[in-house]
């Protein structure tokens, strides 16, 4: 069984704010439902699943639907890091496939900024990494020195996805960057983790996001431009036992399954949201998706190639996670929202592509320079 | 540019059943990886379980010492001083994170030879193994 056409995108809600004080987590979460409901035009009676992942308070999936008085016959808990809610947004399908369910809410929601981000503790590889001092971002960066080593992308390629960001970013009223940054801005910012420049790495904020995943039924009743998911596919990877490459990502493995679900190819992608929580997991991610060949994605992302009107991948035109949002250090759903904003011709028009039939959305989970989950899905205009 | 090394302060997380003989064989003096019996092949991080071809007939060996950096990163900005976090491949196969120690950092390459060194943890019984230039 395939979900291609079988499920909806029917309601999507990004968050205006970037720092909150005065609001608790579940607050924030349901301020984003009904955002989303809003945009649809349902209300919370007509939720009938609940999916989120490890940002909400208490036994998440349960917690929830009671503080937002939901009555649900599904619920779905998949904690993968800032890719969890494109595994969501398959599961849904799934479950609206199969029958059990009709509108399926997602909520992503908290405060970066306080640093109450979940952190994944206490793994059985925890005693092996924790003396040694790794921290997300020197994680990355091992990725992206080996990259270099092995195909010679150099950090000047490595800007160009914030130099982009930045370019799309200045049309976002929201982003919490919004200055046109250079090339020599990037290499000029602090040396964070080698070669990882203070602007290589995503921004911090507070914020949230909530997406619904309706049933072909309901997407008709709705007054929003119909979405239709055709694809979408999901993979992790770690260390394989110690047989560690960090130059290739899960997303051999997700994107494959969702191009072939989807009967299209990466020429056939008009829009690319691309997980970007640092400039490395972009290159990395367009090469294992197959937008270049292995090692030339450094080339690819350069000189304005990702940048909306200018390049052939017009991509994060909200501004991304360099520039606009990564609510609660996870991205996932702001990647889901762009791509059905431009599928909608709902983009900002200085960013919107044009004709936008086809987009893809891709989230990347916990940390490239150890285990990380990948999640590819594909969405059509209809 | 030149980034000296400096000793660090290295915490332990809470270790797990089976976890112990790595940090207390650096403790003595000896690199300790899993070896399987049945693949022949050596993994890391060590498991009851191998995990290429699922056999349990697994068991702690006495690794080299030697081997060459497969990456890293000098963190600048996220702690109170300098530090090479690295994986480094060892001879006999497998590539295990660790850092590297006791060399100016500026100068560590990809693919550059090392050789163990043990540092001591917090935890006086425990000591952990780094990597120097060979
Ligand atoms: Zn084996």
């Amino acid at each position: 069984m395939s979900i291609k056409g079988k499920a909806y995108i029917g309601g999507i809600y990004e968050h205006p704010s970037r720092k909150i004080d005065n609001k608790s987590i579940a607050e924030l979460h349901t301020e984003c439902a009904k955002g989303a409901l809003d945009d649809a035009g349902l209300t919370f009676k007509d939720v009938d699943a609940y999916f989120c992942s490890g940002d909400v308070p208490g036994l998440g999936a349960l917690s929830m639907p009671d503080y937002m008085g939901l009555t649900v016959k599904r619920q779905d808990s998949t904690n993968t890091g800032g890719s969890s809610y494109l595994f969501h947004v398959g599961h849904a399908a799934e479950a609206i496939a199969a029958g059990k369910c009709k509108v399926v809410l997602i909520t992503c929601a908290g405060f970066g900024r306080r640093g109450t981000a979940v952190r994944e503790r206490g793994g059985p590889d925890a005693p092996f990494e924790y003396p040694y001092g790794p921290v997300t971002v020197n994680l990355y960066a091992m990725a992206a020195r080996r990259h270099m080593h092995e195909y010679g992308t150099t950090s000047e390629q490595l800007a160009w996805v914030k130099v982009s960001a930045s370019h799309h970013a200045q049309h976002n009223p929201h982003a919490f960057l919004k200055k046109v940054v250079t090339v020599e801005d990037v290499l000029n910012s602090p040396m964070i983790a080698d070669p990882l420049h203070r602007m290589d790495c995503c921004v911090v904020t507070d914020s949230g996001g909530a997406v619904l995943v309706v049933a072909p039924e309901i997407a008709r009743q709705l007054k929003t431009p119909r979405v239709k998911l055709i694809g979408q596919g999901e993979s992790s990877k770690g260390q394989m036992g110690g047989h560690v490459d960090l130059t290739y990502t899960g997303a051999v493995r997700s994107g494959p399954v969702a191009f072939a679900e989807a009967g299209v190819t990466p020429a056939d992608i008009k829009y690319a949201s691309i997980y970007d929580s640092f400039t490395i997991t972009v290159v990395e991610t367009i090469e294992d998706l197959g937008f270049c060949k292995k090692g030339e994605g450094g080339k690819f992302v350069s000189d304005g190639n990702l940048i909306s009107g200018v390049g052939k991948l017009p991509f994060n035109t909200d501004g991304g996670g360099m520039c606009n949002n990564h609510p609660v250090n996870r991205g996932g759903i702001t990647k889901i929202i762009e791509a059905v904003r431009q599928l909608r011709g709902e983009a900002h028009p200085k960013v919107q592509v044009k004709n936008c039939d086809i987009a893809l959305a891709h989230g990347t989970g916990g940390s490239l320079g150890t285990r990380h989950s990948s999640a590819t899905m594909i969405m059509e205009r209809e | 540019m030149a980034t000296a090394y400096q000793d660090r302060k290295i915490p332990v997380a809470p270790l797990n059943a089976g976890d112990a003989p790595f940090f207390e064989g650096a403790a003595a003096g000896k690199l300790m990886v899993k070896y399987c019996n049945d693949c022949k092949q050596y993994h890391h991080y060590p498991r009851p379980m191998c995990p290429f071809c699922y056999s349990t007939h697994t068991e702690w060996r006495q690794a080299r010492g030697t081997g060459v950096v497969y990456s890293f990163s000098i963190s600048r900005a996220t702690g109170p001083i300098p530090y090479a976090i690295a994986y480094v491949t060892l001879d006999e196969g497998p590539t295990i994170m660790t850092n590297i120690v006791e060399t100016d950092l500026d100068t560590i390459q990809c693919g550059q030879k090392v050789t163990v060194v043990f540092k001591p943890t917090e935890d006086p019984k425990l000591a952990v193994p780094m990597f120097k230039p060979a």
